[in-house]
């Protein structure tokens, strides 16, 4: 197994069904002589799992056998929701996540406030109804919010376009 | 192992430190980030530059975390705690960057947690305690409207460090400007008695925007080298959001509060030089100082200038460090 299809297999502390491939935050994996160096990118600035993520990195290259890893941190350019792979989609809505959408597009001058709720359509992840509302813009991890589809009443998290 | 398989084993695997406790060496949030600082750049502006942004998201991430087990909804407890871990994250990346540019073996902890509140470069808004939800809200609102064009130039830099944090946090602060503008809003379109508490919180706290705008000397030669960003450019985009939001808010601010805050801090509008001089102490001149507590009283006089920029503050930061620094301080390099 190559020290890229080991990183790639190392699932997300948070969300565990997803890995750090289909997260899209693995930049880099170079082997060179005596062992590997990895580049992942934040998901968010304060991101807690990070340390989590760099120490899991190095478990299980250790355990595959490679001598050294080092995971370095690479914050240019940010991480967006749009790297996340359709089959990390997948997996995060048939774990009752509904998946983001396209990341919003900034034109040119001063970032616009939005004063009313986001008009997006987002899919119930568990009875599959088009409309559903916010309740809150965050929730347990900085990466989701809380939504409830009125169709079935279910609460569930949506992860955030960023 | 993982808690799924084994909780309590999980908890002992030492094969995992890292995940478990503070204290037990995590790694520094800049590892493998290029820390080259750009040719003709004055390590010491560089470094102190860092510091005040850096100081800004700590002391203001703090007084987020005071609001939590606090506020009126879960909800808001969950915002204003990821608010707050964004504000950290970035306070984490300039702090860490501080020391390295400063190159005198500070790390981000030791930045934090061993410096006295003179030291500190944060802006006065951030220190200031807050009366109840609506001064908040308001502080909050005041704060990323101001942050939020900053790091939206400073992805512009010229250090790469500096643009990397700008490009990431200016997606973070955007969302918190809106639950910030949000809540204002809501509390001024609301019922008389949420209007005129949200109003007297916006007057309380907007004349303290002056000092955000003031800019201090690392920053101006920074800024025309093209590292950092002169606060005096973002007034404009700063006074058309916090319109926008007062007007759906249905208040109107009062020409006192008006004046006040495109006002210096500590001095008259017309008064001598912003910086260098001695920390004079008093209130402003027309004793219009709101809440008599970040600026009612005596300002520090410890430090060089008049400015939290310089190391003036109230006594507030110095109760915020006190609980922030407790442990650090009481058990130096602990680990456990």
């Amino acid at each position: 197994m190559s020290a890229a299809d080991v990183v790639a297999a190392v699932t997300d502390p948070e969300l565990p069904m997803v890995t750090l491939a289909e997260l899209g935050i693995v930049r880099e994996v170079r082997e060179d002589g005596d062992g590997v160096t990895v580049a992942i990118t934040p998901t968010y600035s304060g991101c807690p799992a990070m340390e989590a993520i760099r120490d899991d990195i190095v478990t299980a290259l250790r355990g595959a056998g490679f001598g050294r890893a080092e995971v370095r941190t690479q914050l240019s350019p940010a991480w967006t929701t749009d790297w996340i792979s359709e089959s990390g989609k997948a997996k995060l809505a048939a774990a009752g996540i509904a998946p983001p959408g396209a990341a919003p597009r900034r034109s040119a001058g001063p970032v616009p406030l939005a004063l009313g709720l986001p008009v997006e359509s987002v899919a119930c992840p568990q009875c599959g109804h088009a409309e559903t509302e916010r309740i809150s813009a965050f929730s347990a991890t900085a990466c989701r919010e809380l939504r409830r589809c009125p169709s079935c009443r279910e609460p569930f998290e949506h992860m955030k376009e960023i | 192992m993982s808690f799924d398989d084994d909780a309590y084993g999980a908890l002992t695997d030492h094969a995992d430190d890292a995940r478990w406790a503070y204290g037990t060496g995590f790694a520094d949030p800049l590892a493998g980030v290029p820390t080259a600082v750009p040719d003709g750049i004055d390590r010491n502006d560089l470094a102190t530059y860092c510091l005040m942004l850096g100081d800004d998201a700590l002391v203001m991430s703090h007084r987020l975390q005071q609001w939590v087990t606090r506020t009126p909804e879960l909800e808001d407890e969950l915002a204003l705690a990821n608010i707050g871990l964004d504000l950290l994250g970035q306070a984490r990346l300039l702090l860490t960057r501080a020391g390295e540019v400063e190159n005198a073996g500070r790390d981000e902890d030791a930045l934090a947690y061993l410096r006295d509140p003179t030291a500190f470069r944060n802006v006065r808004l951030a220190e200031r305690a807050d009366e109840d939800f609506a001064h908040l809200v308001a502080r909050l609102l005041v704060f990323s409207c101001w942050r939020l064009p900053l790091l939206d130039r400073l992805a512009a830099s010229r250090d790469p460090v500096l643009a990397a944090i700008g490009a990431k946090g200016v997606k973070e602060v955007t969302y918190h400007r809106e639950y910030a503008a949000q809540w204002v809003v809501r509390l001024g379109d609301g019922t008389d008695l949420s209007h005129q508490r949200m109003r007297a919180a916006i007057d309380a706290i907007l004349p303290l925007a002056a000092e955000l705008f003031e800019p201090h000397e690392a920053e101006v030669r920074l800024a025309a080298a093209g590292v950092a960003v002169d606060p005096s450019v973002l007034r404009g985009e700063f006074d058309a959001a916090m319109a926008q939001v007062l007007e759906a808010a249905t208040i109107e601010t009062s020409e006192k509060t008006t004046a006040a805050a495109a006002r210096r801090p500590d001095g008259p509008a017309e008064g001598g030089p912003a910086l260098g001089g001695q920390a004079q102490g008093g209130p402003a001149p027309g004793g219009e100082a709101p809440g008599g507590q970040a600026q009612g009283g005596p300002a520090d006089d410890t430090g060089s200038g008049r400015s939290g920029r310089d190391g003036v503050h109230g006594p507030e930061l110095t109760e915020i460090l006190a609980e922030m620094q407790e442990l650090a301080r009481a058990l130096p390099g602990g680990v456990w």
